[in-house]
This record gives structure tokens, sequence and C-alpha cells, in this order.
């Protein structure tokens, strides 16, 4: 179907939904390199208002990536509930932004409506909106998650700690851990990014935080983000795996580009679930994304990245994860250039995920040949923060010396609490205050002295055992 | 400030930024103009160019038997492009094509200066000193040394050689810690249009990281386990010690 607008008299016409959708995106040079952007900034509105008028109904008419040929597609539609879907079927695009900023669009009403929503919808609206919209719908979007800990509660802001290393030395990686935690930090998970994909090295990593976690019986998950096939291979030698890690996209071709198939997610999801480790709720997958992702694998099929994106999120949506993050300026400028389309597309993705129903986290970051730095992700992580981000990402100083970006380090997440009145998770809150790290007014390390001793010595316990191992 | 001592101590057991006090929640300030020089220096980093003669030079005095070197552009034209245009960066240029005569290899080896060119001229000689003899019993093609390239240009390079395997080194995006990383991305058959997955990794090429001795072992270790199961990506799982990485794709 082809859809148009008129502009100070001057007509344009879109052949399609998907074309429609990329037009009225906001500007960023993945869709530039695609060849999908407007070709000028009148053409960019007239697509807003043709999508504007567009009704919701219409995306169940015509998919952007056909039925047939993507099982992404095949996921949306089929598991699209009509009955959540009334409260809005009358509905246009614009009538829906009105709608969701709207008294009407309250916590546990958007909650409900959540799986009648699609991403096509959602990234839809969030095209028209700005930024502040993101942000005041969001605020009010509560997508709460358990499996030791709550994460996600509103009030609460938790830090997945990341302490990364170049040759996964444990002693390097358990430093790294004890700083992050005398911060306050790893009530998300404690997740390291292993630089090899090897199943040996991924068990022993699991074993030192399971060991530290046992220990000094912190309420927390661990998670080492190798391949899902890797994590099946683990679960098999029954290691301590806690989340289940894997990268998504939205399209089949591009999951396909990444190793991974819904089958094979819903594989590791049930060896997961039957691993039994939760305590708390059985929400054991952990999934990241990213726009570019789907371009970059040259599988995009003439979608935008945002919309490409946010289909991403009905994938993580089917598994019921804890934790969804998306790491926002980690592809580079091919993709989001500056620190102005980095910070649009982390308020785009959280928004589009969290009215999806997905408990959104942001890796708040950059690589160093955008044009971007410190002071731009300072003001994303407090629009987040304001946003009711579920999480973000806690880096030693902002510095990821393996993967070689600049992420939030440790003082960003006690800075973002701190001017925001957040808390961490309640269980791991709690335990906070039980070791001395945070007082009860929030604040991290007001005794060093009073903190165990047995903790502080952590790292030199991980060196022995890495020796005896 | 709050006295930090007992976590002091920690930082000799990582480069990572630990340790480093506060002030308030915030930085201290000498840790704050640290990371300072660290993005400026990153950055100056990306910017720089590929002493593409020394290069040349550095690989026929360190490798015995060194291969025929061949020299193509991608087509890239400046860095801003490069930067914007990974599509460009993983073609090579027209008039560099007839250079890349069809012929009869097992693996041939490219190296492209990608976002670190201090990363390559640092490495990629001692790198290649040490896989290559290692290779004997391999037919090994043509040295390419492609300008302003990213890691696709490979499967174009060798599809074109006739290569059942390609071997990219590129200069990595340069991190806070290590501006002059090298990665390292086997390809077999190449050919337009492979994807990442069908390629493996070894990442983190460096004086602080992987040198390039050990490198090399796990990259020969790779390439005969590729040579074995006619295939890479992520169908091949080294059980030694298989590296993923980042790179300029």
């Amino acid at each position: 179907m082809a859809y148009s607008a008129t502009v100070s008299g001057e007509r344009f016409s879109f052949p399609d939904l998907r074309t429609l959708m990329a037009r009225a995106t906001p500007l960023r040079s993945g869709d530039q390199l695609a060849g999908l952007a407007a070709a000028s900034a009148t053409e960019r509105v007239a697509a807003q208002i043709a999508l504007a008028d567009l009704p919701l109904k219409q995306f169940l008419n015509e998919a952007v990536i056909p039925y047939e040929t993507d099982e992404v597609t095949r996921l949306i539609v089929d598991t699209h509930d009509a009955k959540a879907f009334t409260a809005v079927a009358g509905l246009t695009v614009g009538e829906l932004r009105d709608w969701l900023l709207g008294d009407t669009a309250t916590p546990d009403v958007l909650a409900s409506l959540a799986p009648g929503l699609t991403p096509e919808m959602v990234a839809a609206v969030s095209k028209l909106m700005r930024n502040q919209d993101l942000i005041a719908v969001a605020q009010k979007c509560h997508v709460v998650t358990r499996f030791r800990n709550t994460v996600g509660a509103p009030g609460h802001l938790s830090v997945r700690l990341q302490p990364n290393h170049p040759t996964d030395d444990v002693t390097g990686i358990a430093a790294s851990i004890l700083d992050g935690l005398m911060y306050g930090c790893g009530d998300a998970v404690i997740g390291i990014n292993p630089v090899s994909d090897n199943v040996d090295t991924m068990v022993h990593q699991l074993e030192l935080i399971d060991d530290l976690r046992q220990r000094f019986d912190i309420p927390t998950q661990s998670c080492v983000l190798a391949h899902v096939t890797t994590a099946l291979e683990a679960m098999e030698r029954r290691a301590p795996v806690d989340l289940v890690f894997q990268s998504i996209a939205g399209s089949e071709a591009a999951n396909e580009s990444f190793g991974i198939s819904l089958s094979l997610l819903d594989e590791a999801h049930q060896a997961a679930l039957a691993m039994k480790r939760y305590t708390l709720g059985d929400n054991v997958m952990y999934f990241e994304t990213g726009q570019g992702s789907a371009l970059s694998a040259d599988a995009h099929q003439g979608i935008d990245q945002q919309t490409m994106e946010t289909r991403a999120y009905a994938v993580a949506r089917r598994f019921r994860p804890l934790l969804v993050n998306t790491v926002v300026g980690f592809i580079g400028p091919e993709y989001l250039f500056d620190g102005r389309q980095i910070t649009r597309a982390g308020l785009e993705d959280h928004f589009c995920g969290k009215l999806l129903g997905v408990p959104m986290g942001v890796d708040v970051c950059y690589t160093n040949h955008a044009e971007a730095d410190q002071d731009d992700m300072d003001n994303l992580l407090t629009l987040l923060g304001v946003a009711g981000v579920n999480f973000v990402m806690g880096v030693p100083g902002a510095d990821d010396i393996m993967l070689n970006y600049q992420s939030t380090s440790f003082h960003d997440a006690l800075y973002v609490r701190q001017v925001l009145g957040k808390r961490p998770a309640p269980e791991f809150d709690a335990w906070l205050q039980k070791m001395a790290i945070l007082d009860t007014h929030g604040r991290v390390r007001p005794q060093l002295d009073r903190a165990p001793r047995a903790l502080l010595q952590f790292p030199d316990s991980a060196e022995d055992a890495h020796v005896a191992g | 400030m709050l006295p930090d001592e007992p976590w002091r101590r920690l930082r000799r057991f990582t480069n990572a930024r630990i340790g480093m006090g506060r002030a308030g929640n915030g930085l201290p300030t000498k840790h704050l103009l640290d990371f300072r020089v660290a993005h400026a220096m990153a950055r100056d980093s990306v910017h720089s160019a590929l002493d593409f003669d020394a290069l040349e030079q550095a690989l026929t005095s360190r490798i015995a038997h060194c291969p025929q070197i061949i020299r193509i552009a991608s087509r890239v034209t400046d860095r801003a492009e490069y930067l914007q245009r990974p599509d460009l960066g993983r073609r090579v240029v027209e008039a560099d094509i007839v250079k890349l005569e069809t012929g009869e290899w097992d693996i041939v080896f490219v190296i492209a200066d990608g976002l670190s060119a201090e990363a390559v001229s640092r490495n990629a000689p001692d790198l290649l000193a040490e896989t290559l003899p290692q290779l004997s019993s391999l037919r090994v093609g043509p040295l390419v040394l492609a300008g302003q390239g990213r890691v696709g240009i490979g499967d174009e390079i060798g599809e074109r050689l006739g290569a059942r395997m390609v071997v990219m080194l590129i200069g990595e995006r340069p991190g806070l810690s290590s501006p002059a990383s090298l990665g390292a991305y086997i390809t077999w058959q190449p050919r337009l249009g492979r994807q990442n997955s069908e390629r493996n990794c070894i990442s983190n090429i460096h004086a602080d990281g992987l040198v390039p001795p050990v490198a090399a072992v796990r990259l020969v270790s790779l390439i005969r386990g590729a040579m074995k199961m006619e295939l890479t990506g992520v169908g091949l799982k080294d059980r030694g010690q298989l590296i993923e990485g980042e790179a300029p794709d």
C-alpha cells in the first residue's frame, strides 16, 4: 500500500510501510549508509505526517518483512494479543502518541497493553516523539524481573558489573569485581565478556563468580557472555550457569549472522530453566541488542535500523529475560555518528523496549572513532535515569580494557543514583548495608575499615584457585 | 576525598581503572585528567596514517622467504569516508583489481590499516614472522597490503586470488588502554558477502595483550583446524583458546 503527505504544496509519496517508516525516522548515519534515510528534512516531516495518520490496524495487515520468509515476523504476528490490543485498536499512530502521554495510560494500563502492541507500532510512534515524550512515557512503563533479586522496580536502578580483562585473567577479573561491589554495583548481574568463546574459559569464570557469590551470600546473578551454543555445552557439564546470554537482532537473517535461531534460543531457555538456580523468579535469559547490527550483517532488508532494533525486542520478549541491554554506541559512527544520535537512539530503544514489556537496560557508550565524549554519556545517563531505566553498566573508570570502548563507570552509577534518589535492587541493597558498604542514606563506603576482611582478600584467593586449577 | 588505600592494592592485578577513590561520587581530578589524555591519544590514533613503505620494508627484513607483496587500496578516498562508509572499505578499488591474479593457494594473508595504523606497524611483522615458518606445508599466496580496508575486503581479495582461506590482519579500534591492538580474522573460502559468523577471530594482539608469538600459536592452530574441517566461523570451535573480538568489519 502506498502512503503520501503534502507539505507546503509539495507532495511526498512512500511506496510501502517500511519505506514510510525509514523516511520518518530521525536522522542517523546508519540509515544514510543503507540508502534508506529521507533525502531532505522536509521529506522526513512529510513521512512523519503520513505516519501519524496511519491506523494502528494497518500494522496487522502489512508486514515490513514477509511472514513467509522470516521467523521473527511469524513470531510477531502469531503472538499478537488481539484482546490486549482493543484498548488502542481504533487509534492512529499520532493518536497513540497523544494517548500514551495522557493520564489514561497509567503504569497498569500500559503493562496490560504491552502484548497487544507490535514492534512496528511502537517504533512508529517513537518516530513522532520528542526526547521528552520518550522519557515521560517510558517512566510510566514498569517492567520488573527476578532471579535472585528484583530488578526494575520504580525507585531502583541496578548496575551490571562488567569486570572484563584482555587475557581473561581471573585475578584481574576478581579485582575488578571487588572494586565494583565496593561501589555498590553488581545487582543487575556480574557479567563478564570473555575474550575467548570457549567452554573451559566460560566454566572457569562462572565458577569464580559463583564461589564469590556463595562465600559472601550475595543476592545477585552471574553471566559469562559467550555464544549460546557455548552456554549449552557449559550447562551439559553442569557448570553454574545462572543466566544464558545471547546477542539478538530483529530478523531471521540477522539472527542467522549471529549463528542463532528462535529454536536454538528456545533450547537454551529450557536448559537454563532446568538448572533451577533462581530463588525469587525464573527470568533466566540475558539479551543484548543495538541499532545497526542488522545492517552490519548486511541483513537489514530495507528496514531502518530503529525499526529493526525494536523487532529484536519481540524476540527478547518471548523468552521472558531478566535483562535486555541495548549497547547503544558500540558499533561505531557509521551507524550512530555522534553524541546527539547516540542520545536519541538510547532513549528510543529504552522507550520501545519498555512499552513492549521488555526489561530494558542501556549500555550508555561510545567508541573512540565516534564524535562523542564523556559529557555526552553524562547527559544520556541522566536522561535514562529520569526515564526509569532498569540498569546501566558499571565498568571500572568507564574504560573497558577488553572491548576497547567507553561505557559508564561505578562512579557514574553512584552519581545517577544520588542525583535521582534511586536505590539498588532491594535484596542487594540490604546486603550492601549488612556488609557495611552502603550506609542507611545510600552512601557507599562510609567506613572502609568495617568492610569484611575476607571480602577484601578475594582476588588473592582467586589467584590461588587459578594456580591450583 | 575518602581514603581508599585498601583498594589501591588491587591495582597491581589489572590495568582496569580500579581503586581510584572518589571526590564525592565523582572521579578525583588526577584520574579525570588521565582519562582525558588516554581519550585524546586514542582519537589521534584513529586519524593517523599507516606508512606502507616502512611496513613493506619491515616485512621483507623480518620474514625469511617473504611472499610477494601486492599493494592495493579500498574504494574509500579519505579517513572521514572510511569511518562512515564501511561498504566502500570492504571493496577493492577498480583500478587495483588487475593486481590480484588467480592462483592456487591454500592461504593468503592481507594486512589492512583498519582503525589503528600503529597496531599494524608494531605487531603485524612480528606476528607474520612467527606464523609463516609454521605453515611450510601450505601453499602461501602473495601478501596483500590494503589501504583503508575493512575486514570484509579480505573476502574479495581472497576470492580474486583463488585462495582456500584468507587471514586478515587489521588494526582494531583503539581503546584507551590499548591504542595499538591488532586483530586477525580467518575466513574459509573467502568470497564477497561472507558474514561475520563465518569467520574466526583472534583479537587484542599487542605487547600488553596477546603477544605476537603466543598469538601465532593460536593462529596456526585455527588455520590447521579450518584446513581439517574445511570451514571457519561458529562451526569451528577451538578446543584450545578461541578468541572473539571487535575490529572494523
